[in-house]
């Protein structure tokens, strides 16, 4: 697989035409994602006219910009003017936005080309695409296993060479997991560095979004292209976004890298219990964490340890309350921002004899499953009566995590965990809701405290399946983790592409 | 001063609320048939009995998890509501170029006169 930046260099010195570059992602698209199902929407012909721009450009000696001729795939709750945005829910099936996100904007600036629209769970609650209205997206490791979700489609598309770079929004996972399940590279910014202008909101306070790539200098480059302030997003940070890439090549010599004992226990193996570097977890470690998932985040230690980084264990005691306080805040939230559903200005309407029971029929018929109960659980989390016994309570354990990751990175530069409890599960196998919740044990505490946090990918798991290492970094320091990232990539033992990225584009041609 | 001491375990209050007791959630079942039907109507989503069913038993079960955090003595922790507090977030007042009207009329269910269309809010024709 091509990345972004051998891709974007070539196209600039004119040696590779954006137009050959689409071809061949296109013809990929065609020969394999009826078996994924990636993509909500293909945009060839839009695609086609950007990328013939792109190349008009160069002939004229004008710098398309950084990503120039890239091919990039759009989580589908991303706002892109007159190409369907539908959060794959029948609620917005063929709703063309008037207007572009600003990360699209800034995307496109750059030179990138829009090549689709991805799957996710309906409105980005879930973590598996299997809330999606519109069918799931399957992992190219293994089509009888979920993606991860919500933005399953956009690490789907990634994984299997449809694009080499993706956007996903993460709110309590939804971009480092399914990174981890599909053995890639995803990375949550910090809450604000990226402008929310044109991401259809599901919780506010939590929602960013931010790169999926196939490695971690095409994801840097991407959080470049993407950060900085944003005038019509009111909680956009008014900082400058820094070099990112040039954090990939600092060693880690000197840096503290905190591994978190919450989240990450002690060896299995009794020979090799504590490690080289590592003692035991103390005091309390969360249930359901994979015991081969645990072994490469210690690895991973060991590994950063080895190139000179200072290694040790942390508790942050709150992040066992995290998932809790999440899905009561979440829900409250999404409550609010999808009452603007109602069958008024967009999307769905189902006649009714007044405007209420309009309302009331088009929600019925709009809304999935999933969407509904946690409407409806935010709905409870905030009524009279219960406000303070839940959605307040749940308010204050989101200090006690801020304060937590304020006292570890007193004493740690990065912090270290599992992305995912697991690999990649097989469809059906999660179908209890607080089963499929505790996918985001070990991701949502980042998003309570608005920390960034990505995924690398290190080894693999059961039957072969990816296994992602989480870094976390204290708000605004996305260099540090950058620089810990790229340095566990440089350790990591090589990862089996997926079946599908090693065929060639057309079917015939392939396995 | 995180409420945590160094054995990473945080100080433990005894359950005594009673379901009455609206900052403690009791012992009564996380939510009922009765509530769950009104939390629809007021989060204006038509329901059957039957769904009513299902979702009393998904938001019970995620209600039930909720109650760990009783266990939690948050009296000296203020609540949290935005990760990243910024204050006085101010732009300067310059014209834009507005969306489109006639493109955003056009994804709505219904529009006449440059305007979205409804039905009738008072039950009378307009």
């Amino acid at each position: 697989m091509t990345s972004a930046h051998v891709i974007a260099s070539e196209v600039r010195a004119g040696t590779r035409r954006a137009t050959d570059v689409l071809e061949d992602f296109l013809g990929r698209i065609e020969a394999h994602d009826g078996d994924v199902h990636a993509f909500n929407t293909v945009s060839a012909e839009q695609a086609r006219a950007a990328a013939a721009a792109i190349d008009a450009a160069v002939d004229e000696g004008r710098d398309p910009g950084p990503l120039a001729g890239v091919p990039v795939a759009f989580k589908d709750n991303l706002c892109t003017r007159g190409v369907a945005t539908t959060c794959s829910s029948r609620m917005l099936e063929g709703w063309q936005p008037p207007y572009d996100a600003t990360v699209v904007q800034a995307m496109t600036a750059a030179g990138a080309v829009m090549i689709g629209k991805t799957n996710l769970d309906e409105f980005a609650m879930g973590s598996s695409t299997e809330h999606s209205a519109f069918g799931p997206t399957r992992n190219p490791y293994d089509l009888a296993r979920v993606p991860g979700g919500s933005s399953g489609g956009s690490a789907a598309a990634v994984a299997a060479g449809f694009a080499p770079l993706a956007l996903g929004s993460d709110t309590g996972g939804s971009i480092r997991q399914p990174a981890s399940l599909c053995g890639i590279v995803g990375i949550k910014p910090t809450y604000g560095r990226v402008s929310r202008y044109g991401l259809v909101a599901f919780a506010s306070s939590f929602d960013q979004i931010g790169p999926f790539a196939t490695d971690v200098a095409d994801a840097a480059l991407a959080l470049g292209v993407i950060s900085g302030h944003d005038p019509v997003d009111s909680t956009s940070i008014p900082a400058a976004a820094p070099d990112f890439e040039a954090a990939l090549a600092r060693g880690v010599e000197g840096l503290r890298v905190g591994v978190v004992s919450e989240l990450t226990g002690s060896r299995g193996n009794g020979a090799a219990n504590g490690g080289p570097v590592l003692g035991d977890a103390a005091g309390e470690v969360l249930d359901g964490i994979d015991a081969d998932v645990t072994e490469r985040v210690l690895e991973a230690a060991d590994a950063l340890a080895d190139a000179g980084a200072t290694v040790g264990r942390v508790s942050v005691p709150a992040v066992t309350y995290g998932l809790t306080a999440y899905y009561l805040i979440a829900p409250a939230e999404a409550s609010s921002n999808l009452a603007r559903y109602d069958g008024t200005r967009y999307g769905l309407r189902v006649e009714g004899a007044d405007v209420e029971e309009m309302n009331r029929l088009t929600r019925r018929a709009g809304f999935g499953d999933e969407v509904k109960a946690r409407i409806m659980l935010g709905t409870f989390a905030l009524s009279a009566g219960y406000y303070d016994a839940y959605y307040g309570k749940a308010q204050r354990v989101r200090m006690l995590t801020r304060r937590d990751f304020d006292a570890a990175y007193a004493d740690f530069d990065v912090l270290l965990s599992p992305t995912s409890p697991c690999v990649a599960f097989r469809f059906g196998e999660r179908a209890d809701p607080m089963t499929m919740y505790r996918c985001d044990t070990c991701t949502i505490p980042s998003n309570l405290s608005g920390d960034p946090a990505m995924s690398v990918p290190f080894g693999t798991g059961a039957e072969d399946l990816p296994v992602g290492v989480q870094v976390m970094a204290p708000a605004l320091g996305e260099e540090a983790m950058l620089t810990v990232a790229a340095a566990l990539e440089r350790a990591a033992p090589p990862l089996p592409k997926p079946p599908l990225a090693r065929m060639s584009g057309s079917k015939g041609a392939g396995s | 001063m995180s409420g945590a001491n160094k054995s990473g375990k945080r100080q433990v209050r005894q359950r005594e609320g009673s379901p009455t007791d609206a900052a403690s959630l009791g012992e009564a079942a996380a939510i009922s048939t009765d509530q769950v039907a009104h939390v629809a109507r007021l989060a204006r989503i038509e329901l059957t009995a039957d769904e009513i069913e299902h979702y009393t038993g998904h938001l019970g079960r995620v209600l039930e998890h909720a109650r760990e955090l009783e266990d939690l003595d948050l009296a000296d922790v203020p609540p949290l509501a935005h990760p990243y507090p910024l204050r006085n977030v101010f732009r300067d007042d310059v014209a834009g170029s507005p969306v489109d009207r006639d493109e955003v009329l056009s994804q709505a269910p219904a529009a006449s006169s440059g305007q979205f269309e409804v039905p009738p809010v008072l039950g009378e024709e307009a």
